[in-house]
């Protein structure tokens, strides 16, 4: 392979990975590659949203949190700035669940307005805080709501 | 200096020094994190790891230029040896993101744009090796080992950039800001030793790579990994 082919691969392959840089980050790929939807998009899909498996993410609402040990199922609110979707799920709490943290759940959309989950996950802010007295976890988690 | 002795070697003696003294720190001088306690210290392992992985796979790509347009063996080596380290870290970094990940998200894995970016690059630059491995022809390996390692190098800044365009499980950025400062000094104490690790482990796999491929272009028809049969002497 002599030379000049070989940098005409060169500029092939930086020409590829260009391209695809510049559709990944400008081709508003953010539409359909979503992880979660928020309560509002889940609330405001109505009908639509019943039956699908989806993710929904959020924080976990004040004084929403139920845990019912016999019934093996945990209900909480989970919400964004507008609006708030009910959300039960199997299984028991997760250690670092806690009001006022972000979470992402995974199940369907109930008729009756109440998002059945089989998975719960907890996300984590990017903030790493050494604990301080009589700090809320609702404050250390503040960030969460731009996520 | 005694012989055998190389700057690499001065290199790689200080990140392993700075890596046991930035853990040592993480572990045993810095506080609890508020939130997630002890489990918070894999921070310290984890982000140097990912840090100095996106580097190292950024080096793939400086050498993947070099290589095209010189045509050297250097650069040749120098991708076969930064992707290979590269590799080792991203599979690393995947190890240790699952084991931060369950006690604190409450699964191993999932699907998440952070996530599966992350799971693409390991297996991307894992073909760049397969390639290298297969390709027999020097000249021809290194052209589509070079052009593979381009390609593969398109998901990095995404990796990067991940947390901020999608929604995500993953945590985003860190910064001096979010970071407690008592938890910032381990931090980049252990960043500092991964990069050194980093840049001693790929010169110490590109001396490797450049001797090999010095002694394919001398003896071509014969591969240094064949061994030549030798036919006993005949027997009387």
């Amino acid at each position: 392979m002599n030379p000049t082919q070989r940098r005409l691969f060169l500029v092939g392959a930086l020409s590829v990975a260009g391209v695809g840089l510049g559709v990944v980050a400008f081709g508003n790929l953010g539409e359909s590659l979503v992880y979660y939807w928020d309560p509002t998009q889940l609330v405001e899909a109505g009908d639509k949203a019943e039956g699908a498996t989806v993710r929904l993410g959020g924080v976990v609402e004040t004084e929403s949190v139920v845990w019912v040990e016999e019934a093996n199922e945990l209900s909480f609110q989970v919400a964004d700035a507008k609006h708030s979707v009910a959300v039960i799920n199997r299984g028991a709490p997760p250690q670092m669940f806690r009001e006022g943290i972000g979470v992402v759940v995974e199940g369907t959309m109930g008729a009756d307005g109440v998002f059945q989950s089989d998975r719960l996950m907890v996300k984590h802010s990017n903030e790493y805080r050494a604990p301080e007295e009589g700090t809320e976890s609702a404050d250390l988690y503040a960030t969460v709501e731009d996520m | 200096m005694r012989p055998g002795l190389r700057w690499e070697h001065g290199v790689l003696a200080l990140g392993l020094g700075l890596l046991a003294f930035g853990h040592y720190q993480g572990l045993f001088v810095a506080p609890r994190e508020a939130m997630m306690g002890d489990v918070g210290r894999i921070l310290y392992v984890h982000v140097p790891t990912a840090w100095v992985g996106l580097l190292t796979f950024s080096w793939v790509f400086v050498a993947a230029i070099g290589s095209l347009w010189s045509g050297s063996m250097k650069w040749d080596a120098a991708v076969e040896a930064t992707a290979e380290v590269g590799v080792v870290l991203c599979s690393l970094l995947l190890v240790q993101g699952s084991i931060w990940a369950r006690p604190t998200w409450n699964v191993w894995w999932t699907w998440d744009p952070r996530l599966t970016t992350t799971a693409v690059m390991a297996i991307s630059f894992v073909v760049v090796l397969i390639l290298r491995r297969v390709i027999d022809a020097p000249a021809r390996r290194l052209t589509v080992s070079a052009v593979a390692s381009i390609v593969a190098f398109v998901n990095v800044p995404i990796v990067y950039m991940s947390v901020k365009w999608w929604r995500t499980l993953h945590q985003p950025f860190s910064s001096p800001e979010t970071v407690d400062s008592p938890m910032v000094t381990p931090l980049r104490i252990a960043a500092f030793g991964m990069l050194f690790l980093s840049i001693a482990l790929c010169t110490l796999r590109w001396r490797i790579a450049h001797k090999r491929l010095a002694a394919e272009a001398e003896a071509p028809e014969l591969p240094p990994e064949q061994p030549q049969l030798t036919l006993p002497d005949e027997v009387s």
